[in-house]
């Protein structure tokens, strides 16, 4: 029996079109933007002005606040504007505009760092070199939370006892997190290693869905020896949810409002295991990432490896322009993820797919009745009961959803929209009394 | 690329849906509830599929006529007064004449349900409401038509009413097992097998065990329901004949003339899994299905009816919402029986 939680849905995967394509590199466009907020915790500040040149790596974006992290440049050129750009997030933010010169010169620093760093093998570091060479790199987590790595090793250090990657990847279409462990399974392999023991721990559980045979099969002959054990969840959303994971693999639950720390977890992303390793062992900063396009307005689902900065106009036209006339973009996955009105909007490090849907892909038109079948409450993985939350949110009871109906221990996966036959909002209507409730008053 | 400026929709998260609608769940219970009418036709003649019709057509007739009159969006495309009107044909004998079917239709989808708000919004079953609406004409329901067939001797009218003589309906009658296990006897006249195919006495779509359960196994493989409140359900009845035998007899027989008489699976299958009148949490079900099984056996044993099936879910169905406060699942990461989970020690969980 496969490891999993109770609860979750199963939506269409649609991962078949771009599992098995190695990725290809994207050739990096003539302009890329760099918004000062690709993280969670404090937006950076510019740290160039308009018409400096700029050299691959250098640090474009830096912030005093203690969780923030820096943004680098991913291409050399010259700093054409500083100005408030589109963002994925749907606002506009501070952006810093390069032009590329398509040279792609290596800022002196990051030669410096490559230098040093192959003095040393990566796994003889200690936790501060190795925390700084994070810091340095301005590593978040990139399966889309995008919290500072380096802030979150050094908050836990000393209180972990199981490391988990998360290679559930559990969202419909997104294959990025599966390619780079197929193709970069080595880097990610030392990463891992290097995180071990940066946290004091002898074993990592690398925790992937079973639909990911490729991966598995070939973690199976390397994983001797490492310390790193495989772990096999069943394929469910959401399974690749920190909280899920950990249930998953723990049969622990951290209780709400705690952190995975507290119960001596912590949780990465394969993908941000893989900047660790560049970041260590060649003192590359994170200026590159995998990418899924797909969707059925896509002629040719693949992935890509971006560089940070680039227009996902650029990933769309790589992939073939548009198959169909596109209805809607979403930055993420279908289940979570953003949908865009623009294409000008940026890769972030957090960006692991675009998908580019066409006319009423995945929707089905629902009576927007609620028939009380409950079919919420049993696909909730945090027990919810989202027909109660939106029966009292709509009435604007918002204390009771907030004491009784515990609404805040929501994770916005949106299973319950998904499964509801009535279609109804519930995620959203959840979501809208948690903004209702304001931040969580300190007692 | 194409130089076109697109549009793009913009909407928050999730972006997909799930294919099933509640069209499409009405549909599998409609589906579901074919066979144990089939079988109904094939034991009491072509008068039951008449009477469906009528059924049908008189529940989406009233569904229709009532949002129109009140100004509500017409609702009848979700199939859900369908369902109503089959089961309504399902929990009545096939003796009873047109106007009664109609006068419980019109209690069930406008008294019970319309009048409540709809779809999702009654708080109890409109099929069950209607159909105990009709003991106010309890005379047609102290006999109960024989299994004669579609050919047999005795068969009733296919069109019109059963012609009455001495003021009472004019049809081959058969005893119940219900009957006989209220006077404390067990009815060995009736085969078990009989019981669990249905070759005997009762209401249209309440006779056959065996068909009822295809039914309810198709509308778990759908998810359609989950199997808590009919295991609970037909469970407490179950252990209940067991432990407490109503007369003479080994226990075991007791046990399974309980659970295989009457309207025990239809109720258990197909009414109390109504998704308005029924929990939605895991525990508040299995709480509710037990309540269901206990009201039952004392209706049965000790009440003025010989089936209590229709009433313990209409009284159950007053109290689920107090049963879903009372039940909510435990906390993800909340207490587990007042402690905390223990913390694991290192290494334990990795091996």
């Amino acid at each position: 029996m496969p490891y999993s939680f109770k609860g979750g849905v199963h939506p269409p995967e649609n991962k078949k079109r771009s599992a098995f394509k190695p990725s290809e590199v994207l050739e990096a466009p003539a302009k890329l933007y760099f918004p000062m907020q690709m993280h969670v915790g404090a937006p950076c500040s510019p740290t160039v002005s308009k018409g400096d040149a700029v050299l691959v790596g250098q640090v474009i974006g830096a912030s005093d606040a203690p969780i923030s992290a820096l943004i680098h440049t991913s291409v050399s050129g010259t700093v054409v504007d500083i100005k408030d750009h589109d963002h994925p997030s749907g606002r506009k933010v501070q952006t810093v505009i390069i032009e590329n010169d398509g040279k792609y010169t290596l800022h002196p620093d990051v030669i410096a760092r490559s230098e040093a760093a192959k003095e040393k093998d990566p796994l003889d570091r200690s936790p501060e070199e190795v925390i700084e060479a994070i810091r340095l790199a301005g590593i978040v987590g990139m399966g889309g939370a995008g919290f500072p790595t380096a802030f979150k090793i050094r908050s836990v250090l000393g209180q972990i006892h199981t490391l988990i990657i998360n290679a559930a990847e559990c969202e419909p279409y997104i294959t990025a997190d599966n390619r780079l462990l197929v193709e970069r399974m080595d880097d990610t392999l030392i990463g891992i290693r290097v995180l071990m023991k940066t946290l004091g721990v002898s074993h990592a559980t690398l925790a992937i869905e079973s639909n990911k045979e490729e991966a598995i099969e070939m973690l199976r002959d390397r994983l001797d020896g490492t310390g790193i054990l495989l772990r096999i969840l069943r394929t469910k959303y959401p399974q690749g949810s920190e909280k899920h994971i950990i249930r998953a693999v723990t049969g622990r639950e951290v209780p709400p409002g705690k952190l995975p720390g507290d119960i001596g977890c912590a949780v990465f992303n394969p993908a941000s295991c893989a900047a660790i390793y560049d970041a260590v062992a060649k003192g590359m900063p994170l200026i590159s990432r995998f990418v899924t396009i797909s969707g059925s307005a896509i002629g040719n689902a693949q992935n890509l490896q971006v560089r940070i900065g680039t227009p996902i106009s650029c990933l769309i036209s790589a992939a073939g322009g548009y198959a169909l006339p596109p209805q809607r973009i979403i930055i993420g996955g279908p289940m979570m993820g953003s949908a865009q009105y623009t294409t000008d909007v940026p890769v972030l490090k957090t960006c692991n797919s675009v998908l580019v849907f066409g006319e009423n892909e995945g929707l089905h038109e629902g009576s927007a009745i609620c028939i009380r079948c409950g079919k919420c409450v049993s696909v909730c993985p945090m027990r919810l009961q989202p027909i109660y939350i939106r029966m009292y949110g709509e009435k604007g009871d918002y204390a009771y959803c907030e004491e009784k109906l515990n609404v805040r221990d929501c994770i916005e996966c949106g299973a319950c929209s998904y499964k509801c036959p009535g279609h109804l909002p519930l995620v959203q209507t959840i979501r809208f009394v948690k903004q209702r409730l304001g931040p969580v008053k300190k007692s | 690329m194409n130089e076109k400026k697109h549009m793009f929709y913009v909407s928050p998260s999730p972006h997909f849906h799930d294919p099933e609608d509640t069209r499409s769940v009405m549909f599998d219970v409609i589906l579901a509830l074919l066979p144990a009418l089939c079988l109904g036709v094939y034991f009491f003649g072509w008068r039951a599929l008449t009477l469906s019709l009528i059924s049908v057509a008189a529940c989406v007739v009233f569904e229709y006529l009532y949002q129109r009159i009140a100004h509500i969006k017409s609702s009848v495309y979700d199939l859900s007064a369908v369902v109503t009107g089959i089961l309504i044909v399902m929990c009545v004998p096939a003796h009873i004449p047109y106007w009664m079917v109609i006068v419980a239709d019109f209690f069930a989808i406008v008294v019970a349900k319309q009048l409540f708000g709809g779809i999702g919004q009654n708080f109890m079953n409109p099929a069950l409401a209607g159909r105990v609406f009709l003991f106010s004409w309890a005379s047609w329901f102290s006999a109960y038509p024989a299994t004669v067939g579609t050919t047999g001797a005795g068969r009733l009218p296919i069109i019109g009413d059963v012609p009455m003589v001495n003021g009472a309906p004019d049809i081959i009658t058969s005893a119940t097992p219900l009957a006989s296990m209220k006077e404390g006897v067990l009815p060995i006249e009736f085969s078990l097998r009989d019981l669990f195919l249905g070759n005997v006495a009762g209401s249209i779509g309440e006779v056959s065990a065996f068909i009822l359960i295809i039914g309810g196994l198709y509308l778990l493989l759908r998810g359609v329901i989950s199997a808590r409140i009919p295991l609970t359900y037909i469970g407490t009845v179950a252990v209940l004949y067991f432990l407490f035998p109503a007369g003479a007899g080994d226990r075991l027989s007791w046990m399974l003339y309980g659970i295989l008489s009457g309207g025990l699976m239809l109720g258990a299958i197909f009414m109390a899994t109504d998704y308005a009148t029924s929990p939605v949490t895991p525990v508040g079900q299995i709480i509710y299905g037990v309540g269901c099984g206990l009201i039952t056996y004392v209706i049965r044993r000790f009440g003025a009816y010989n089936e209590g099936v229709a009433f313990s879910i209409l009284i159950m169905n007053t109290i689920v919402w107090s049963i879903d406060k009372l039940s909510a699942p435990r906390r993800f990461g909340g207490l587990r029986g007042g402690k905390r989970q223990p913390r694991p020690e290192e290494g334990e969980v990795t091996k």
